[in-house]
């Protein structure tokens, strides 16, 4: 897989503090890996800074996969 | 009416990481002081402090023990303690496994002087140089003084009264006084009390210096610093971590077969309505706090064995010293007090927490802890008995511990041993 899914998984793994073999691409934030909304607030913060994209707040809104995310990075980072 | 006892203790101090890890170096009168680790403190005024221990010093606090990972990034490091502290004293209590009757019971009075400061100074910084929407959706609640007793309340169940106190560096020991009055007055049959601080930042160690009341001519010989009542004293050494304690019903202690230690007996609280940071001189304040604490608790100053005095290694040392002895009279030739504040600096908020556990061991040894670095007893504080330099084994039957903050806060705490 891609660079951008390592990245994302990593950045996952060290937030919400799961096994990294739990962050699978069709894993869900909240229901899979015990987010809350707050947490994916700092997740959304977390990867505008690692991937220097900006997410603004109705695109965070539809991010509730790890896969969502890697797609969203993906067509958006410069 | 309902008695309430103590029935568990959990400490994080720079001595320790825990109660008897802290008590041992207390008792042994070696010093938590040092250079300031946490942050370059070259251009402070004041650049020493008694910082909490990392996890592979000899004593120090591993906070992987108890709290969650992702909490500790989440929150300031107080809040960190207080959970610690809390966790320790519900293990010692043997009350890790509560029926949902006993949580619905059980309550929370942890509080903090200052609350998250290194948080605010930092996340400031953010919004200063980053701006707004770099900041932390954590930041709030991170930061909160009573979020000790919420992320305690949570990780426990604990469905009781949830309080949190703020009285500078009263509040240790209010929070101790105001959980025991909920459990008198049938709010609860167990509260988890105590208090914690964490402010050893930039803006912290400033704001302090620039108040007058940190030691600054000390730098060089931090282990020498904190010397209450000695001639040479130039101010507290600002120390950090948490005492929490559980308090319960007696009668629900002694069904449960619970160890009990020691009896709250006596509150007493009083503002000063002088100073905003000074004492006032007559320490009117403090007399009658002492006396309300020594009413409530049907005592005489003959009662008390030890006190625990607020002692910070300022010039109020001996404004309280003189109250003492207006209220103690010919009983003063009997009692000893000390200051612990002399090994391990002032824990503001939770020094009074911390300071009513080493009461409370005291009696349980039947030791006083020593006041350190008093070399040369300032005027009028000679013909008192302050243990200098080493602890002294005695009978302790009962003890009075004294906290007073800024604002002009009193607080005195009595507590006995049960027969």
């Amino acid at each position: 897989m891609s660079d951008t899914a390592d990245r994302v998984k990593k950045i996952v793994v060290e937030h919400l503090g799961v096994e990294a073999d739990k962050v699978t691409e069709d894993a869900s934030f909240i229901d899979d890996l015990g987010a809350d909304s707050l947490d994916i607030v700092e997740l959304v913060m977390a990867f505008e800074e690692e991937f220097g994209v900006e997410i603004p707040d109705d695109a965070a809104e539809k991010i509730s996969t790890v896969s969502d995310a890697i797609k969203y990075i993906e067509e958006n980072k410069g | 009416m309902r008695r309430v006892v103590v029935t568990g203790l959990g400490l994080v101090t720079p001595l320790g990481g825990d109660v008897e890890t802290t008590w041992a170096n207390i008792l042994a009168s070696k010093s938590g002081a040092g250079p300031i680790t946490k942050f370059d403190a070259a251009d402070q005024k004041c650049r020493i402090a008694c910082e909490v221990k990392p996890a592979d010093h000899e004593y120090g606090f591993d906070a992987n023990k108890r709290v969650d990972g992702k909490i500790q990034r989440q929150v300031d490091p107080f809040i960190v303690f207080g959970i610690d502290a809390a966790g320790q004293a519900i293990e010692d209590a043997g009350l890790v496994d509560m029926d949902e009757a006993t949580k619905l019971r059980a309550g929370c009075s942890i509080g903090s002087g200052i609350g998250g400061l290194p948080g605010i100074e930092s996340e400031s910084l953010v919004l200063a140089n980053r701006g707004p929407g770099r900041v932390s959706p954590h930041f709030v609640h991170g930061r909160l003084i009573n979020l000790i007793s919420g992320q305690v309340s949570i990780k426990y169940g604990l469905k009781g009264p949830n309080h949190a106190v703020v009285t500078a560096c009263s509040t240790g020991a209010h929070s101790i006084g105001d959980a025991a009055r909920m459990i008198r007055d049938d709010d609860a049959d167990i509260m988890l009390a105590g208090g914690a601080e964490a402010t050893i930042c930039p803006i912290g160690i400033a704001g302090f210096a620039q108040a007058r009341a940190l030691n600054c001519s000390f730098n060089d010989r931090p282990e020498q610093a904190s010397r209450p009542y000695d001639k040479d004293r130039d101010g507290f050494v600002m120390g950090e971590g948490a005492g929490v304690l559980v308090l319960e019903e007696y009668e629900h202690a002694k069904a449960r077969g619970a160890k009990i230690y020691a009896e709250v007996v006596g509150y007493g609280l009083s503002g000063d309505a002088y100073h905003v940071t000074a004492p006032d001189p007559q320490m009117d304040g403090a007399f009658r706090s002492m006396s309300a604490a020594l009413k409530k608790a049907g005592m005489t100053p003959a009662d008390i064995d030890y006190i625990n005095a607020h002692g910070t290694s300022t010039m109020a040392d001996t404004i309280e010293l003189g109250a003492v002895r207006r209220l103690f009279g010919d009983a003063m030739a009997n009692v000893s007090m000390s200051s612990t504040k002399s090994a391990i600096g002032h824990l503001l908020g939770g020094a009074g927490a911390v300071e009513s556990i080493f009461c409370i061991l005291a009696m349980r040894d039947q030791i006083v802890p020593p006041t350190l670095n008093l070399d040369t007893p300032d005027e009028g504080c000679d013909e008192v008995d302050l243990v200098p330099h080493t602890p002294r084994k005695r009978e302790v039957r009962a003890v009075l511990n004294n906290s007073f903050g800024f604002g002009g806060t009193n607080a005195s705490l009595i507590m006995r041993k049960l027969d």
